[in-house]
């Protein structure tokens, strides 16, 4: 695996990953996001369904939390979770955890983590890890951490400096397993940053972990709401200078649009994809505009359409769902307003997604409001495009040195 | 109140069904309806689409499975989103993007299911809704409205539904008004060009009160025919016999339409006994109790007993489930909180039904639909002896004997 960086603007990466996968045949644009899975399986979409989806990444994540229950079945299955699920064809990335429902506090031991799926806790040692990797064959996984010392509001020094040193040991315990491995030999270790909120801390992981033969480093710990990403900034700023250019860098927990753009400009590579995920489960479709250059008539015609979101947005914003504890944001509509009701125009004009060539916001509403199951599946469709359209741009944006309108736009459009 | 039968309507209805091949021993056709939204080869399974969607799959995926009529609720579809704006959305092909054909119930059988809410009387019945206590009353005159607005190509009369368990006059006085029912949605048709309003055979379980609507509704020239009141809790012995006392008294040149049933065995049976056109909610809502059709009866994924089965559903079929998938992987899906499992199962199932029927169709067409049958039967329960009674029955009164 080669990572091949064609510029740097502003501390903004813009490159390929060559190399990559079992074949070493298949390659990977950043900055870039890996497309969000549930138990293997983009959420409410089928094969079918994915694939009418335009620029689905190349690469997807899977989230241990949902598969290390299933360990059993995939050692006997043998042939490794891309086959088990279905999408051979894809580059596969195995996080710890599920960003979406981060597992409870506390138990991180020196000699285990545990992961949190639908049948209860799965506690793994170093030992009982690389065993169900070894079953999974992901082509990147995220090594064993301990990434609770950012949980708390203000972790102390000491908490910080165990999330270090345990995710170290955790790292050599699981390189030392992965050579004896002949079928991890393949699979790429992602080395994990933690540290808390503890500069020392994190610069110290930082230059530990990037001393180790890993393949990328996850940058752990920055999630949150968008007011802690926000303190977090400067740290991740210094944590990415101590890492090598020639190697990705990853980071759980960040999909917000512009929470993304903060984090490229610090250095971050590779983003999950689970914010369109949060927006199809309240009902609500991705509107933003990442549109950098339009033609002077279309800005007039996005800005008074975008005025008019906002306006109404403001209102409703405080609406706050159970499904996935997240309010409203301004990146998007609420499909389930009265207003759609007799709303004719599909959810983007101009996005060339199955569920806007095919349907209209008044059917969407219609679905919404009839809890009927397709609703999920077509805003999942309209969403993922969106958010893939949007990353699209983000390097279309750096390639042509525009990142600075691009960011001014989403900026204009954050709340 | 006698109805009157207009001369004219006996011209105007139009023949939309082309028998292509028929059984030489039993009652089973194989056939062609002509649609306004293009040919359905029948006998064919319809899948229920309630409120304008397939649960949970796309329209291209129903299309690519290749279904060419499915079914909208009149009554579901008048509360939610209502008739004017689904007319606003160019009816309901439009508003759901549907190609193809659709046909739509009145409302009538939510007399019988929702019938806490409900309350019938000559003038049409009273509902009382469920999501805002709001009163409507749906009268022949209005469900016919309804479905004009929808622009559904099968209409289906407002009929006046009891249980099949219901005994007494309360039978009799629903079949009567049926009739006038019928009457009265023929006159109110305002796209008979359009449209195929069908009429719907009442009568419960009494031989001589079908026999009587029978002769009744089959002097009004409508463009089908469909069989109701029937697969509800009846025993399954007095069901097949209704269907084929029905069947032998509508004419041959009509489309039957037995509404309500979808079980493989009922289909295939039921076939044998002339029908050519089925509905039912079983496939598509069992795949959501992760249940997977298969022809020896199905799986019920969630089991334990397909965690490692690394099998697809069935290796026969040709549905992008069984192309793509294992029973283990489903097994696991199914026991997470992505709905993509239920519309894996959905998609198999459907194919399921419809490929069943076309099975059934090219062993009419290819003159051995006996032989399809008893294959059929041994495939399903181990033996074709060991097929349940009334089936048994069922195929003998018509010339198949199961071995």
């Amino acid at each position: 695996m080669k990572l091949n960086l064609t510029k740097v603007v502003n501390g903004c990466r813009l490159g390929k990953i060559k190399n990559l996968g079992k074949t070493g045949d298949r390659t990977m644009d950043i900055p870039a996001c890996l497309l969000y899975t549930k138990t293997g399986s983009a959420p409410h979409l089928t094969h079918q369904t994915l694939h009418t989806i335009h620029g689905v990444p190349a690469m997807a994540q899977l989230t241990l939390s949902s598969l290390a229950e299933h360990h059993e079945v995939l050692a006997e299955y043998k042939e490794g979770i891309g086959k088990f699920i279905g999408m051979p064809e894809s580059l596969l990335y195995c996080s710890l955890h599920d960003p979406v429902s981060p597992c409870p506090a506390g138990y991180v031991t020196n000699k285990s983590v545990s992961v949190w799926g639908i049948g209860g806790r799965v506690e793994m040692t170093a030992s009982k890890f690389m065993a169900i990797q070894q079953a999974l064959q992901p082509d990147w996984f995220q090594c064993l951490s301990d990434g609770e010392a950012s949980f708390e509001e203000a972790a102390s020094i000491k908490r910080a400096r165990k999330s270090v040193d345990r995710s170290l040991l955790f790292l050599d315990n699981c390189l030392r397993l992965q050579e004896e491995s002949e079928v991890l030999q393949k699979s790429t270790v992602i080395g994990v940053i933690e540290g808390g909120d503890v500069m020392e801390e994190r610069l110290r992981s930082a230059r530990e972990t990037a001393k180790r033969p890993v393949g990328g480093f996850l940058l752990d710990g920055f999630q949150g709401n968008p007011a802690t990403l926000e303190t977090r900034l400067y740290l991740l700023s210094s944590v990415t200078a101590e890492l090598p250019e020639d190697k990705p860098r990853l980071i759980c927990g960040v999909s917000r649009p512009d929470e993304v753009l903060e984090c490229i400009e610090r250095g971050v590579d590779i983003f999950e994809s689970f914010f369109p995920y949060q927006v199809t489960e309240r009902g609500c479709a991705l509107t933003f505009s990442f549109d950098y250059q339009p033609n002077p008539e279309e800005t007039l015609l996005q800005q008074n359409g975008t005025q008019e979101e906002i306006k109404y947005v403001d209102q409703t914003k405080k609406i706050k769902t159970t499904s996935c504890n997240q309010e409203m944001t301004s990146f998007e509509i609420n499909l389930k307003e009265k207003k759609y009701q007799e709303d004719f125009d599909p959810l983007v004009r101009g996005c060339s997604c199955y569920c806007c060539k095919n349907h209209t916001r008044a059917y969407i509403h219609h679905l919404l409001v009839t809890n009927e199951l397709l609703a999920g599946v077509l805003l999942m469709m309209h969403n993922f495009e969106h958010y893939f359209g949007f990353f699209h741009s983000i390097r279309e944006a750096l390639k042509s040195d525009r990142l600075a309108q691009l960011k001014e736009l989403i900026c204009r459009q954050a709340s | 109140m006698a109805a009157a039968v207009n001369p004219t309507s006996l011209e105007s209805a139009p023949r939309i069904m082309r028998l292509v091949a028929e059984c030489s021993r039993s009652r089973a056709r194989a056939g062609e309806l002509r649609l306004p939204h293009g040919p359905v080869a029948t006998p064919v399974f319809m899948p229920v689409g309630t409120q304008a969607t397939m649960k949970g799959i796309t329209a291209e995926q129903l299309d690519a499975l290749g279904c060419r009529i499915c079914l909208g609720n009149t009554y579901h579809l008048g509360l939610r989103p209502g008739p004017e704006l689904i007319q606003k959305a160019h009816g309901l092909h439009g508003f759901m993007n549907w190609p193809h054909n659709l046909l739509t119930d009145s409302g009538g059988f939510q007399m019988v299911s929702l019938v806490s809410l409900s309350e019938v009387t000559e003038e049409g019945v009273r509902f009382r809704s469920p999501y805002d206590g709001d009163e409507t009353l749906l009268s022949p005159e209005k469900s016919v409205e309804i479905q004009n607005a929808l622009g559904s190509d099968i209409i289906m009369q407002l009929d006046d539904v009891v249980s099949s368990t219901v005994t007494g006059p309360r039978v009799e006085e629903a079949m009567y008004r049926s009739i006038r029912w019928l009457d009265r949605c023929i006159a109110a048709h305002q796209r008979p060009d359009k449209q195929n309003l069908f009429a719907i055979i009442q009568g419960g379980l009494d031989a001589d009160l079908r026999a009587t609507c029978l002769e009744e509704m089959t002097k009004r020239d409508v463009p089908g025919f469909a069989i109701g009141g029937l697969s509800g809790g009846e025993s399954k012995g007095q069901f097949w016999r209704m269907v084929a006392l029905s069947t032998s008294r509508l004419p041959k040149d009509k489309p039957r339409y037995l509404m309500g049933v979808g079980y493989a065995t009922d289909l295939v049976v039921c076939v044998a006994l002339g029908c050519d056109m089925f509905d039912c909610v079983f496939p598509t809502r069992t795949a959501r109790f992760g249940s997977a059709l298969v022809p020896t009866g199905n799986l019920q994924l969630k089991k334990k007993q397909y965690e490692k089965d690394f099998r697809p559903i069935d290796s026969n079929c040709t549905c992008p489930t069984c192309q793509k998938h294992s029973r283990a992987f489903l097994h696991a899906l199914l026991h997470s909180d992505n709905t993509a499992a239920l519309h894996h199962l959905t998609v198999h199932n459907i194919a399921y039904q419809l490929q069943l029927m076309s099975a059934v169709r090219a062993s009419i067409v290819e003159k051995r639909f006996p032989d399809f049958v008893r294959d059929f039967m041994g495939t399903m329960y181990g033996d074709p002896t060991l097929c349940p009674t009334w089936a048994t029955e069922a195929l003998a009164s018509v010339g198949i004997t199961l071995r």
